[in-house]
């Protein structure tokens, strides 16, 4: 039977991975290649890594990292963040990429999801979603762009449809509301979306113990959980998380 | 001019450096390279079959590249692995695209009915099939294949399609997984060995695997 996935994710700034709180506060928490080799001997089953670098100048320093990777970690490797081209989603598959998420640009102009699905194929095209819960609306989700700043007025169930249908594989939910908060993924929302869709869907936001990746795929539907914290200071391995999930009848990779 | 120990053949489409940064990795002291020279195909020891995305493109760039006939060559007469659309390249006709395939095996590739699947508590089944299924040996005669050495029976590799190949020849199945029916994950016939998974991205298993081509003698 086909096993539910365990994600880290790294958020990578300036060649070290960070964390913060809503992307305030961040905290330094490593080499991406010693972080990601830490990983894969845990048993991730992909690594996801997202580059939060605000400025273009040191976006080259992410290729580098990801060829450092993939010469040393023979699982699979997304990357997303700041990917605003067809010609950047070749670059990052060319330096050793697996998939590649696509955010704000997917927003901005639809057709790159298209044209890239089109050109890679769909198996290595993730859409990233960032949706908050909204009040007085016709829908109850929205999907954000800019790091979850700028409203879109999109229905976030609808939008993953309409991903889904220009070519999107695999779609990496994120909950705003959730992120950072570690009180655990908001599964309604992901369930809408898991139901919505054929292809499988990430849960992401707001991982602060293993119940919750374990609601995440129980009550959120989802095919993958993703989460940062946890397990970068060490409160988790990815040993434990799968034991955990193991022990609550859920599939893994041991 | 230098002996090629593993050509991967390199036929514009998807990502083929996973491939060879695994097989330099489990290899470093052969001579592995990328190619989409015909001539380097027919004098390489060992071919290595990749492939991504829609098979009608594969196909396409296989032929504008003039490779078509080089790799059906090498499917006959030395050490050959296919990944993925290298392995459903290798069949009659593909129901993506109504493609017609390369024809070295007799069978269709077709999709997975994703209206139609649900697993043992009635969860519906995501299309593509992505992730770490667990992968069976046939067992032809007592002993497993070469390329199954050192891995256990059941062990999970990372799949990532849509579409998966029915041999008319189910003899020639070396492996097998579940989703929610039984299909092929691995195919072997002579010095021909194909997985629909992607070993180079399987972690141990995988390695082990790639490990097991580079020293396997049909």
């Amino acid at each position: 039977m086909l096993a539910k996935r365990i994600i880290p994710c790294l958020d990578v700034t300036d060649g070290r991975v960070v964390k913060g709180v809503n992307f305030l506060e961040l905290r330094d928490a490593g080499d991406p290649v010693e972080i990601a080799k830490r990983y894969d001997e845990q048993g991730a089953d992909e690594l996801t890594f997202l580059d939060i670098t605000a400025s273009s100048d040191n976006r080259g320093l992410l290729l580098h990292i990801i060829e450092e990777v993939a010469s040393q970690v023979f699982i699979p490797l997304t990357v997303g963040g700041g990917v605003r081209e067809v010609e950047d989603v070749r670059r990052l598959l060319n330096a050793g990429a697996d998939k590649v998420s696509i955010n704000t640009t997917a927003v901005l102009n639809p057709n790159m999801v298209r044209d890239a699905a089109a050109r890679f194929g769909s198996q290595c095209i993730v859409v990233a979603i960032d949706a908050k819960k909204v009040e007085n609306q016709a829908f109850e989700w929205e999907v954000f762009t800019h790091g979850g700043r700028k409203p879109t007025g999109l229905d976030a169930v609808k939008w993953a449809e309409y991903m889904v249908s220009l070519g999107a594989g695999e779609l990496l939910v994120t909950s705003m509301d959730r992120d950072g908060t570690k009180i655990g993924f908001n599964n309604p929302l992901n369930r809408a979306i898991s139901n919505a869709v054929d292809v499988p869907i990430i849960a992401s936001g707001g991982v602060g113990n293993l119940q919750h990746l374990v609601e995440g795929i129980q009550l959120g539907g989802a095919d993958a959980v993703l989460a940062a914290s946890i397990f970068h200071y060490g409160e988790y391995t990815v040993q434990q998380a799968k034991a955990y999930m193991q022990q609550h009848g859920i599939e893994v990779r041991l | 001019m230098k002996k090629i120990d593993i050509a991967v053949v390199d036929y514009g489409m998807g990502n083929l450096r996973s491939v060879s940064k695994a097989l330099e990795h489990v290899a470093p002291t052969k001579n592995v390279l990328v190619t989409s020279n015909p001539k380097d195909i027919a004098s390489a020891s060992r071919v290595v079959f990749p492939g991504q995305g829609a098979m009608p493109d594969c196909i396409r760039e296989l032929d504008l590249r003039g490779l078509r006939q080089a790799v059906i060559d090498a499917t006959s007469n030395k050490p050959f692995l296919g990944i993925c659309i290298g392995m459903q390249m290798l069949f009659e006709h593909s129901e993506e695209g109504d493609c017609p395939g390369l024809g070295v095996f007799n069978g269709l590739v077709t999709r997975f009915n994703a209206d139609a699947m649900h697993d043992a508590n009635g969860a519906k089944l995501k299309v593509p099939h992505m992730g770490w299924n667990q992968v069976y040996q046939s067992q032809v005669s007592q002993k497993p294949h070469c390329l199954w050495q050192g891995i256990e029976n059941g062990a999970r590799f990372y799949y990532v399609h849509s579409y998966y190949v029915l041999p008319d020849d189910d003899s020639i199945t070396s492996g097998f997984s579940e989703y929610p029916q039984r299909f092929t994950g691995a195919i072997a016939k002579d010095n021909l060995f194909a997985v629909q998974f992607h070993p180079e991205k399987s972690a141990n298993a995988g390695l082990q695997m790639l490990s097991n081509f580079i020293a396997w003698n049909p």
